[in-house]
């Protein structure tokens, strides 16, 4: 049945062209059946190749389905092409997945949206992108996927356009990523020049035939500047520093895009790229410490920032770029299994997370700032119980998904000899854990704090988005147990070996050995810090309310500086868009194209009226004046061929 | 009698035609110039064809007097006409087709 690889995509294209084209006459039920049907039929495929897949052989599965010549030009080849990998699989089955349960929320969340057919249409769309994606079998086409679910990021950003906010923030991560996007393209265009290919199959081969040309570079070859390129690409898309800044903001869109797109699978398209290329990253060592490096400090960055914001998915916003963080760290070290492990599970934890803060958010009519919620434990129960799983998952409490994959994280730093990756990471958690439930507490704990005639209104979401809810909620506490560490005994780790064929021609650093105890005793640390950082939260926020307020004004330098999110935007602002935007009003604009180019177009028209304007004197109607000049004139040809020309 | 005495005369027939074109400002004598600096090309037309044996130069000549007789009527009709409108033979004062 993989040959129904191609059937995936396109599926929710057919979604998308439906609702797109027709949906304004339809119903709403129809519109929303179509698109969710759309998503569960890819979802149900996406299960069938998986199971397929996992009928071949461990060195077979890995299935390149060409279906035509897309350019051929001279000596380049592109051909439009699916490769079905274990890599890929988890992928799809993530993407089609989260995003089924998604779109069956979205139906009870935009029920009194207007453009509810337009709102399908870009989520079927956005999945149509992602599958291109992850599909692809080679560099160009997985270009087209990546531009593709920028491009539906950017309209469901900007999908309340009247709202002036949500139309920056559309543009804003639009821009962001083009920016990215150049590296990204950049690094394509190096990789042709290199291996006059662009399938992944055909460059990863001859990376690894060719051990002379292609060995573990020391210091920058062709192999890290091919790395370095497409790892600015990552950095766009999975909001990674220097340009992290778009995803706070694109929480402006609807909650279930904020969960598909800002958190579950657009953003981790970065992270998937960097495992793809692999063996590329795997033998430029400078390139993988620039990943590790970079994937700390956006760790680190994002979680001190989560710690003071009020707005609930601004919160979420910075956890998920706190977490991908994560998973580059992984990938710097070279555990890129584990990369991808923390991927999924943060798939469905933050998924879950940002649907159960969208049902607050509706409990609330639209109340999106946690100094003004509180108390609704009682009210919104299955919320918060489901919300209550996500944030112990995400605070890494052992046996839910979060433990597993973030403690392989960690250990993996530790294990390939970065100590203070895995500190900073280690207090990461920490701060990780105390984030996520000071917006446990503050949203369903204490005193309500909203006004009496939201209180009225406050009740629990229907059944369509509580369900998805239930559902991640058991992914959240079970999709750990994929991955389970050698020292459970429970056998080795199977979502590793499932892996392995991808990554077979990646050059995996060696592990020193540890015993299990070690790895025990770490998994314990880090289970003690988390543990540590809930029990802060609890004294600050639930025994002692009002600490947070003492706390702010004792340390209001720092807190200052964190809620303002460190002056980054500012610092962008000054350095990098004030500087564009007035060099292109007061140079390229005014000068260059008023003055320089408007000033040619208007002096040729300008002179010819001058000169005309001398010249209409000649045209007096005087015929024996013409009759002169014709004279003086054919006098001047005549001497000038008897001179000149004789 | 040589060619060049015909081409001589040809000339200063054109010279005094073209000179009294641009002095004169009545209509008719304008007019007669014109018919001046034709017939002076007709005496070169015909002493060329007579010196190089060709007929082609008789048959020009034809052809002109043919449009000189052309021009002739039509021009004294516009003189009529001009007269009639403007009561003046000079063409200074008929120059109203200018910017």
């Amino acid at each position: 049945m993989t040959d129904s690889l191609w059937l995936i995509p396109l599926i929710p294209l057919i979604g998308a062209a439906i609702n797109g084209l027709a949906g304004k006459r339809l119903p709403k039920s129809a519109v929303s059946a179509i698109a969710c049907g759309a998503a569960g039929i890819s979802f149900l495929l996406a299960c069938i190749s998986f199971v397929n897949l996992l009928q071949l052989a461990p060195e077979q599965r890995h299935v390149l389905k060409v279906y035509f010549t897309w350019i051929a030009s001279g000596d380049f080849l592109a051909k439009a092409g699916f490769l079905l990998d274990p890599l890929s699989a988890v992928m799809i089955l993530v993407v089609t997945g989260v995003g089924f349960v998604i779109h069956i929320y979205s139906i009870g969340y935009m029920h009194a949206e207007d453009g509810y057919y337009r709102f399908f249409a870009y989520m079927n769309l956005f999945l149509f992108s992602m599958l291109i994606l992850v599909l692809s079998g080679n560099f160009l086409l997985m270009f087209v996927g990546w531009e593709g679910v920028g491009l539906c990021s950017y309209l469901l950003i900007g999908y309340y356009f009247d709202r002036r906010s949500a139309a920056d923030a559309g543009k804003k991560a639009f821009i962001v990523n083009r920016i990215g996007d150049v590296g990204f393209i950049l690094g394509i265009f190096l990789v042709f020049m290199t291996f006059n290919s662009l399938d992944f199959g055909e460059v990863f081969g001859q990376i690894a035939a060719g051990t002379e040309r292609f060995a573990v570079e020391s210091g920058i070859g062709i192999l890290t500047a091919i790395a370095l390129l497409l790892f600015v690409g990552a950095t766009g898309k999975s909001a990674q520093i220097p340009l992290y800044v778009w995803l706070p903001d694109a929480m402006e869109g609807p909650t279930p895009v904020s969960a598909l797109i800002h958190a579950a699978t657009m953003v981790t398209a970065g992270v998937y790229m960097v495992v793809r290329c692999s063996p590329i990253f795997s033998r430029a060592p400078l390139a993988m410490d620039v990943v590790m490096v970079v994937g700390i400090a956006t760790t680190v960055l994002a979680a001190t920032i989560g710690l003071v914001q009020k707005d609930i998915k601004r919160v979420l916003a910075y956890s998920t770029v706190s977490q991908l963080g994560y998973m580059f760290v992984a990938a710097g070290v070279g555990a890129f299994s584990a990369g991808i492990f923390h991927l999924m599970t943060h798939a469905f934890f933050k998924a879950l997370l940002f649907l159960g803060a969208g049902s607050v958010i509706h409990a609330l009519s639209g109340e999106q700032d946690l100094m003004r919620m509180g108390g609704l434990r009682k009210h919104i129960p299955v919320t918060y119980r489901t919300m209550m799983i996500a944030a112990l998952a995400i605070s890494g409490i052992f046996p839910l998904a979060g433990f597993f994959s973030k403690d392989e994280i960690l250990w993996s730093a530790w294990a390939q000899g970065h100590p203070f990756i895995w500190l900073f990471g280690l207090i990461t958690a920490g701060l990780t854990a105390f984030y996520m439930f000071r917006l446990v507490f503050l949203a369903f704990y204490g005193e309500a704090r909203y006004p009496e005639e939201v209180r009225h209104h406050v009740h629990e979401s229907p059944g369509s988005m509580t369900g998805p809810l239930v559902v991640l909620g058991i992914l959240s506490v079970i999709g750990g147990f994929v991955g389970t560490p050698l020292w459970m005994h429970l056998g080795p780790n199977r979502f590793f070996s499932f892996l392995e064929p991808s990554l077979a021609l990646a050059r995996l650093p060696e592990g020193h050995e540890f015993s299990h105890m070690a790895e025990l005793g770490f998994a314990a640390i880090s289970l003690a810090v988390a543990g540590v950082g809930i029990y802060i939260a609890y004294r600050i926020y639930v025994l002692n309310p009002g600490t947070a307020e003492n706390l702010a004004s004792r340390l209001s330098g720092i807190y200052r500086i964190l809620f303002r999110k460190y002056y980054v935007d500012e610092l962008y602002d000054a350095v990098l868009v004030n500087p564009t935007v007035r060099g292109s009003t007061e140079l390229l604009w005014k000068r260059a194209d008023v003055g320089l180019i408007d000033g040619a177009v208007n002096g040729v028209g300008s002179t010819v009226q001058r000169m005309a304007a001398i010249l209409k004197y000649v045209q007096n109607g005087l015929i024996r004046s013409y009759a002169a000049w014709i004279l003086l004139g054919t006098a001047a040809v005549l001497i000038y061929i008897s001179v000149f020309r004789s | 009698m040589d060619l060049i005495h015909y081409l001589v005369l040809s000339m200063l027939l054109f010279i005094i035609g073209a000179a009294g074109f641009i002095i004169k400002k009545n209509v008719i004598s304008v007019f007669l110039c014109l018919e001046l600096m034709l017939n002076a090309v007709n005496l070169s037309f015909v002493a060329f064809a007579k010196h190089l044996n060709q007929v082609q130069g008789q048959i020009f000549v034809f052809l002109v007097m043919v449009v000189a007789a052309a021009e002739a009527a039509v021009g004294l009709a516009i003189t009529i006409v001009l007269y009639r409108n403007r009561k003046t033979l000079s063409v200074d004062d008929a120059d109203s087709m200018k910017w």
